[in-house]
């Protein structure tokens, strides 16, 4: 049976029925605001909340690296994963924020590259990338890096000793200096679009410290090519100093008779010196250097001098005041 | 005491403020903070004690400039929440980052003067917070509670100094807030500027 009035019980009285909007619309606006707070906040701030490890880009395998024990160079701590030497990145021609380059990763092509060989050496020449590559056995190196801002990681890199290519070009007895050189294209490397440092990015060593067989020039690491946000497709890795040593992206490597500009030390020299070798003992202004944290653990560890490799590099600097030369 | 016009209002900001904290709070033991997961929470709640801070600072200026009441009503919602989020920071910093060890944390208030800058900024924050309830607006009376409170504008000074400190290369960011903070600034002089020719004029217009 229908009755098209409702029966008085269903009638809400006039005064409920308007406490009843207001309650309602109360609520929006409550709703609305808190969300609109933590939107905007989120909006101003949110991107420091870090990466994203779901969108690790695949380099694509490379050969299998040569399965051998522990080299004479490798340290047996456990190595930072994978997901975490990719994501967390300092490359700032790829953006200022950490998950900036593997974000941005896409924009570098590592292929075709070349490099060229040039400067205080008998045989200057400019080489195809995969040409200078198939030079050299790739080997594998699980090496500890110390980044200037206190934190570490332990990274098995593939690829070979500088001093095998410095052999190649042979250098002149007159080379006191090795000079690298990043990519320098703002269409790929778009953090070079602003000013932030004086682009292209250069790195320098001592000869004899280039020489040591500890320096090595990286092409992969875990067995697959070099990420681009990880220096694609050719980088410098000097485990005994300070990660921004460590050019990416080489371009040009030029042995020089006189101590080549590195680019942090010509953006604040009073805070990052040429030699940059990881010392507990001399803080930087912002970052006490005396202890560091480990990707991936909680608490910090102390540093050791040379970044644990003193007993293979300490010689290079016997009589030099290490906090003048820092 | 005239119930207020939006009842919903000052509930709304503080859930809305402290829902990111929240969220981080849960995210990082979960693993969702990226890689350097105290190194992302120190940034997080640093920044986000600076932009509550800045946004409690522009209350005022915006009722001048609109003649809204409303903003006056989150203004200590806003310090409370800047206050909160400045004292996550630094207990990040204390217990996670420096593991509580009295040694570094002298260290790092004695040598490095950003970290010292940002240790005064949240001090200068905890008057503030102990006054911000009407017993203590009534206790000190008006005025010198407003003068108390302009240490808010100090506060947010050393915050954009320690951030600007802390950055490595680009200032572009702190040099924002920097801006933001002197246009609130020069809002505010104008105002005070404006009141007293006011009086002036009133003064000319009634001689005693």
């Amino acid at each position: 049976m229908r009755d098209d009035k409702p029966p008085g019980s269903d009638i809400t009285p006039e005064s409920l029925y308007l406490r009843r909007r207001e309650l309602l619309k109360n609520a929006g606006l409550f709703l609305g605001t808190a969300a609109g707070v933590a939107g905007g906040l989120l909006l101003l701030t949110g991107r420091r909340l870090g990466s994203s490890k779901s969108d690790v880009p695949d380099a694509g395998a490379v050969a299998q690296p040569v399965v051998k024990a522990a080299g004479e160079f490798d340290t047996l701590e456990p190595r930072t994963p994978y997901e975490d030497v990719t994501t967390y990145n300092n490359f700032y021609e790829l953006g200022l924020d950490k998950a900036d380059p593997a974000r941005l990763a896409h924009l570098l092509k590592p292929r075709p590259w070349t490099v060229t060989l040039d400067g205080e050496v008998h045989e200057p020449r400019t080489v195809d990338i995969d040409q200078l590559l198939s030079w050299f056995p790739p080997e594998e190196r699980v090496y500890r890096m110390r980044c200037v801002e206190g934190w570490s990681m332990v990274i098995p890199w593939m690829g070979f000793p500088l001093a095998a290519l410095l052999a190649k070009v042979k250098p002149t007895s007159h080379a006191r200096y090795v000079s690298f050189t990043t990519l320098m294209d703002p269409e790929q490397l778009p953090g070079q679009k602003r000013a932030v440092l004086d682009w292209p990015y250069t790195e320098g060593l001592r000869l004899d410290e280039a020489l040591h067989p500890l320096t090595f020039m990286a092409m992969g690491l875990y067995g697959r090519q070099l990420p681009a946000q990880n220096g694609a497709p050719l980088r410098l890795v000097v485990p005994w100093k300070y990660g921004f040593k460590g050019g990416k992206s080489i371009v040009r490597i030029s042995l020089t008779r006189t101590q080549p500009f590195t680019t942090w030390n010509l953006a604040a020299p009073e805070e990052y010196g040429f030699y940059a070798n990881v010392n507990p003992a001399v803080p930087h202004p912002r970052w006490s250097q005396a202890t560091e944290r480990r990707i991936g653990d909680l608490g910090r560890r102390p540093t050791l001098p040379f970044n644990g490799y003193a007993e293979q590099v300490a010689h290079l600097y016997a009589g030099m005041d290490l906090r003048k030369n820092y | 005491m005239a119930s207020a016009p939006h009842p919903w209002l000052n509930p709304a900001v503080t859930v809305g403020g402290l829902v990111p904290l929240v969220s981080l709070a849960v995210q990082g033991p979960l693993g969702g903070l990226g890689s350097n997961a105290i190194e992302a929470a120190l940034n997080y709640t640093g920044l986000s004690a600076l932009v509550l801070l800045v946004a409690s600072l522009a209350c005022t200026p915006l009722r001048f400039v609109t003649g809204w009441t409303w903003p006056a009503r989150v203004r200590r919602t806003l310090g409370l929440l800047a206050f909160t989020y400045a004292s996550a920071h630094a207990l990040t910093y204390v217990v996670l980052d420096q593991g509580l060890s009295g040694s570094a944390l002298l260290e790092s208030l004695g040598e490095r003067p950003f970290i010292f800058v940002g240790f005064a900024a949240l001090m200068a924050m905890v008057p503030l917070a102990v006054t911000s309830t009407n017993a203590w607006v009534r206790r000190l009376g008006f005025p010198r509670w407003q003068r108390l409170h302009r240490l808010a504008y100090v506060a947010g000074v050393l915050g954009v100094v320690h951030f600007a400190w802390r950055v490595k290369k680009d200032l572009t960011e702190p040099m924002l807030y920097g801006a933001v903070l002197a246009v609130l600034f020069a809002l505010r002089v104008g105002e005070a500027m404006r009141k007293r020719r006011a009086r002036a004029a009133a003064a000319a217009r009634n001689p005693a």
